[in-house]
């Protein structure tokens, strides 16, 4: 068993967008209409007010790392590609996603910048966004 | 019934084994049951009610229905809030509302489970993607520890908590396991071992995880009709409070959990304040959720926990706060990966003067808290306040 690509996420009526929307390159959050809460993950009902008007809203893809753990040792998960980079990224609109950094760890810390890039799954037009450092891409 | 009368824990039991490979799941329920039926000295007969969370073996197992048909239950009333490890702390503040609502009198709460035996490795399954919000989380490979890990990382750069202050809350629970016979760890540990273990998902090391292991428990709670009859020193349960925490949105604080609302609502209920307890049971699935339970249930404030704890305030018998004096989930047992139900027992055995001598506090009043699922996505943080008979 290989971790890569990625295995298929669960891919619902409600969320294809987003899935489909990280296979062409953009980072689609929910943003509620009626009281204006961006939210992630997808939910055709806002989590605050329970409006049905949600829009998507494609994410600049920037946001900086809220907090991260470095697995060393994991069952179930091909050695070569551990270390892995386990983190939660505040993105510039608000939301806080879990998410790989694919990066070495010394690189990374609470509040770096970070970007986003997608990853393959085993079907062609879903993709999984993960970031990686800002800095690192210069 | 008053919404204020009393309700007792009148049997607790403790499952001996930590490794049963030669027992089924629902015989390890079979026998906590009979261990806290006799404790409590009532009749199998006399159940009414009966609470129980997931069978994890069964994992699409209705598992009210099998196990109160093996145990050969005839009950008026049954739960099965599943709130992961914490479950069964709930389950007694659910016992305790079913009972002064008049639908029981004698609540059975049962919990076992054998991942030991099954072979469970730390941080396996992390390709499993069985909910909606998995597709979110576990895709990204994340693990129980690395959840709990990221909660750590929050916390050390928000408040410059150390992994040596961590460190402490094992090394307390390893003090208290050296004088527990059924503790899978007895050696007592120092902070060094700690913070020298392997790293497993950093900040965590080895060390900072709880054990994996077999067994059970159960608890017997009563009405007060029902404890008149018994010839058994009784803990009154004085304040319970639950919270089911979540992501918010893409809002989640990993430095708080909900223990928050749990705490407050449990002493509320009880009338008392944290200065007031004298033993605490924290579930300890790692050292991070000690240390933000005890921030989140007031017993200092929020980023203090690092500084509270050293020092031995975890240490009993003469510490400021005894905790976990059975050595808790990271020494001594962990059954079925749900810490709730021996974080009750030992509170109970506490409050009846029955803990390991060498460990025992002076307690009118234990708290027993719990985190189940994670504090880095979902959880439920359940709070029971409990009082001695002779307080
Ligand atoms: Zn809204």
């Amino acid at each position: 068993m290989t971790w890569e690509p990625r295995p298929v996420p669960d891919v619902t009526p409600e969320t294809e967008p987003f899935w489909k929307g990280a296979s062409e390159g953009r980072l689609l959050l929910s943003e509620c209409q009626d009281c204006g809460l961006v939210y992630h993950y997808p939910r055709v009902l806002c989590p605050d007010c329970f409006s049905e008007d949600v829009e998507w809203l494609e994410a600049d893809g920037e946001g900086e790392v809220y907090s991260y753990s470095v697995t060393r040792t994991m069952s179930g998960w091909p050695k070569e590609d551990l270390p892995l980079v386990v983190a939660y990224v505040e993105l510039d609109e608000g939301p806080r996603l879990m998410t790989n950094i694919q990066a070495d760890q010394d690189v990374v810390d609470v509040g770096t910048r970070v970007t986003v890039r997608f990853k393959e799954t085993e079907t062609n037009d879903i993709a999984i966004p993960v970031f990686v450092p800002i800095s690192a891409e210069r | 019934m008053a919404a204020n009368e009393p309700v007792y824990i009148a049997g607790a039991f403790e499952h001996p084994t930590r490794e049963a490979p030669d027992k089924s799941e629902m015989q390890l329920h079979a026998e906590v049951a009979k261990g806290a039926l006799d404790d409590a000295g009532l009749p199998k007969a006399d159940v009414d009610a009966f609470f129980t969370a997931g069978v994890p073996e069964y994992e699409f197992a209705l598992s009210p229905l099998v196990v109160a048909d093996y145990l050969g239950l005839d009950v008026s009333y049954a739960d099965t809030t599943d709130y992961g490890g914490s479950s069964y702390i709930a389950h007694v503040g659910h016992a305790a509302s079913a009972i002064r609502d008049g639908k029981c009198d004698v609540a059975l709460v049962t919990l076992a489970g054998r991942p030991r035996s099954r072979g469970q490795a730390t941080g396996s399954g992390a390709r499993e993607l069985r909910t909606m919000q998995d597709s979110f989380e576990r895709i990204y490979g994340a693990t129980n520890i690395s959840m709990y890990g990221m909660a750590a990382r929050r916390h050390m750069h928000e408040y410059g908590t150390t992994p040596e202050q961590l460190a402490e809350v094992r090394v307390a629970a390893s003090q208290h396991a050296q004088y527990n016979d059924q503790a899978m760890y007895q050696d007592p540990v120092t902070v060094e071992d700690v913070v020298e273990s392997k790293v497993v998902a950093d900040p965590l090391h080895l060390l900072d995880c709880c054990v994996i292991s077999d067994g059970g428990g159960a608890l017997v709670i009563v009405s007060e009709d029902a404890r008149a009859e018994l010839n058994r020193k009784c803990v009154e349960v004085l304040g319970h409070g639950e919270s089911p925490s979540h992501h918010d949105a893409g809002r989640i604080d990993l430095t708080t959990t909900g223990a928050v609302q749990s705490g407050r609502r449990a002493f509320e209920e009880a009338g008392l304040a944290p200065e007031h307890v004298d033993y605490a049971s924290i579930y300890d699935s790692f050292t991070i959720t000690v240390l933000e339970a005890i921030e989140d249930l007031g017993f200092c404030a929020k980023g203090e926990g690092g500084e509270f704890i050293e020092g031995g305030t975890l240490q009993a018998p003469d510490g400021d706060l005894p905790f976990n004096t059975d050595g808790g989930g990271l020494c001594s047992n962990h059954p079925a990966n749900r810490g709730g139900m021996t974080k009750v027992v030992e509170a109970v055995r506490q409050l009846r003067g029955e803990a390991n001598p060498e460990v025992q506090v002076d307690a009118d009043v234990a708290i027993a808290h719990g985190t189940g699922g994670s504090i880095a996505t979902r959880h439920g943080a359940a709070t029971v306040v409990l009082g001695g008979e002779d307080r």
